[in-house]
């Protein structure tokens, strides 16, 4: 009976498989190319000072970015949001697990950390330009200054939010405090503390672009208005083109790491809603 | 049993209320400590007080500037293009959403085009605001918009998906029509997605208005500071980032109480009453 049925139904089942692999690909990038197209027709049919065809960006774009300037611009600037990312999440958890947990210190800092929070980052720049003047450091520091909030106020959020029952089974179990902060305190507080990171993120890549976009002569920023002040269209819009790509990559490499450090919170919530 | 359960909400009460008191007078204690901190960091001379000028200098100036109509305007022009742009992408993210989150074939469809386009930093685009609109508010409403757009679009999309089946299903076997169905159904499911989704962008519209006007020379509280510095005028530059840092707390605290206003009715302000 079984047998019947799979050997009756191998062939229409390969032919499903085949519609299915081609219907995905049409909706992974069937709109997009759609959208390209489009935009590739309406600029050689009305040709628009500041919306090059497609084709034009990408070649300026592999002019631009494949050779010396990937060394030269673009590696820089991902290294110092590399390490403005990595300090905001160590310096943001370190911090955010000790306030967490000491409730004098909590209540004491709260107010004035939720105002540094409400500062919008960007106006920091200045200041700590005029400060620490335009160094590298400097860059890497408003990078943190800005992306350390979502990531100090989330994991203070997260660590207070453990659940008490757990803090007193652990501490009746004699857990010492190492084992209790990474055993319970830290996995209990990770979706916040992600939460907060996924925030800090989008902070980071606009202060690595702004802090280059105030005097500064090297970086991703920098060359983008560069090349708006002396029209030069088709490699600007390759310039946002590399941003995008960047914040794409960024968001992958994020939902990767969040995938694997969240495995059991998801897992938790699928059964719930199951 | 009975005792029980009449002792403890007087001793609750009055011990939630001298819970409450430590805590308004240690955030204040904190407050204080950092005006402190601040005011000794350039009397010590650890920073150069040319480059941070005392948390006494500073208030005093502040105060000065709450007396200056012209510190108001600055005020006002930010909020005015915070304001409209954060309109225009409510508005479209919402429409947008809603027909796409409704419309399964149009959600898969756009689905890898708005991962590629969101994390696309809005200031990338600055340059391209400047080519279209020169240096004009709607520069800064174009870098305003797209960043805040994609806030509350995302938010829209996983609210209207997130209807209850039995819910949807019932509604349709009592043969409710598609506006009613709308209204009652979809709308309330998404209104929480919605509002969080509000709260997020109005936080990013303001730090995208100030930064078009830093970077493109917008009118508004972002140009004063450029103004100032390069005029050498540090104390004015530090004021208005104080001033930037309570519009940002104003920001955050209307749009919380607007949120708990409109969602009175919804499980997770109701249950937040009752604890």
């Amino acid at each position: 009976m079984t047998a019947a049925i799979r050997t009756a139904a191998t062939p229409r089942r390969v032919a499903a498989g085949w519609r299915r692999v081609l219907e995905s690909i049409w909706f992974a990038v069937g709109f997009p190319l759609l959208l390209l197209v489009v935009w590739g027709i309406w600029a050689t049919v009305a040709p628009q000072k500041f919306f090059p065809d497609p084709v034009t960006i990408i070649r300026a774009f592999v002019d631009t970015w494949i050779g010396p300037a990937f060394v030269e611009d673009v590696l820089p600037s991902l290294a110092r949001l590399g390490v403005g990312i990595v300090l905001s999440i160590v310096v943001g958890v370190a911090a955010g697990t000790v306030i967490g947990l000491v409730r004098w210190m909590r209540e004491l800092l709260e107010p004035t950390l939720e105002f540094f929070r409400a500062i919008p980052p960007p106006v920091l720049v200045p200041i700590l330009m005029l400060i620490f003047g335009p160094q590298d450091a400097t860059r890497v520091l408003v990078i943190v200054a800005g992306a350390v909030w979502p990531v100090l106020l989330n994991t203070i959020e997260g660590v207070r939010s453990t659940d008490s029952v757990m803090t007193e089974t652990a501490r009746s179990y004699a857990l010492t405090f190492g084992e209790r902060i990474r055993f319970l305190v830290l996995p209990a507080a990770s979706p916040r503390i992600m939460a907060g990171v996924r925030q800090s993120l989008s902070v980071a890549l606009i202060l690595m672009v702004i802090s280059e976009m105030f005097n500064n002569s090297e970086g991703l920023g920098y060359r983008i208005t560069y090349f708006q002040t002396n029209y030069l269209i088709a490699q600007m819009w390759s310039g946002i083109l590399l941003l995008g790509l960047v914040g794409v990559l960024l968001a992958a490499i994020f939902g990767f790491v969040e995938r694997r450090v969240l495995a059991w919170y998801h897992g938790i919530k699928e059964v719930e809603r199951a | 049993m009975t005792t029980a359960r009449v002792a403890p909400p007087t001793r609750m009460r009055a011990r939630r209320q001298t819970h409450r008191i430590r805590k308004v007078v240690l955030g204040v204690a904190g407050l204080l400590g950092f005006l402190a901190t601040w005011q000794l960091i350039p009397a010590l001379g650890i920073v150069d007080p040319r480059f941070l000028p005392p948390a006494s200098e500073v208030l005093a100036q502040l105060g000065h500037q709450f007396v200056d109509l012209e510190f108001w305007r600055n005020v006002g022009r930010t909020l005015t293009t915070w304001g409209i742009g954060l309109l225009i992408a409510t508005v479209a993210a919402v429409a947008l959403g809603t027909v796409v989150g409704l419309v399964p074939y149009l959600r898969r469809l756009t689905h890898t085009t708005v991962e590629f386009l969101r994390p696309i930093p809005s200031v990338a685009l600055i340059p391209l605001a400047i080519l279209l609109f020169g240096f004009q508010v709607p520069a800064a409403l174009l870098i305003v918009v797209y960043a805040s757009f994609w806030q509350v679009f995302v938010q829209v999309l996983y609210g209207v998906a997130d209807v209850d089946t039995v819910a949807r299903d019932t509604a349709r076997s009592f043969g409710l029509t598609r506006a009613e169905r709308f209204r009652e159904l979809v709308l309330p499911t998404a209104l929480p997605y919605i509002m969080t989704g509000l709260r997020l962008a109005a936080a990013v519209a303001l730090i995208l208005t100030v930064t078009a006007e830093l970077l493109i020379g917008i009118p508004g509280i972002g140009r004063v500071i450029v103004f100032a510095r390069s005029a050498g005028d540090v104390t004015t530059v530090y004021v208005y980032v104080v001033v930037a840092g309570l519009l940002g707390l104003i920001v955050n605290l209307v749009f919380r109480v607007i949120e708990r206003r409109a969602l009175f009715w919804h499980q997770s302000v109701r249950g937040e009453d009752a604890a």
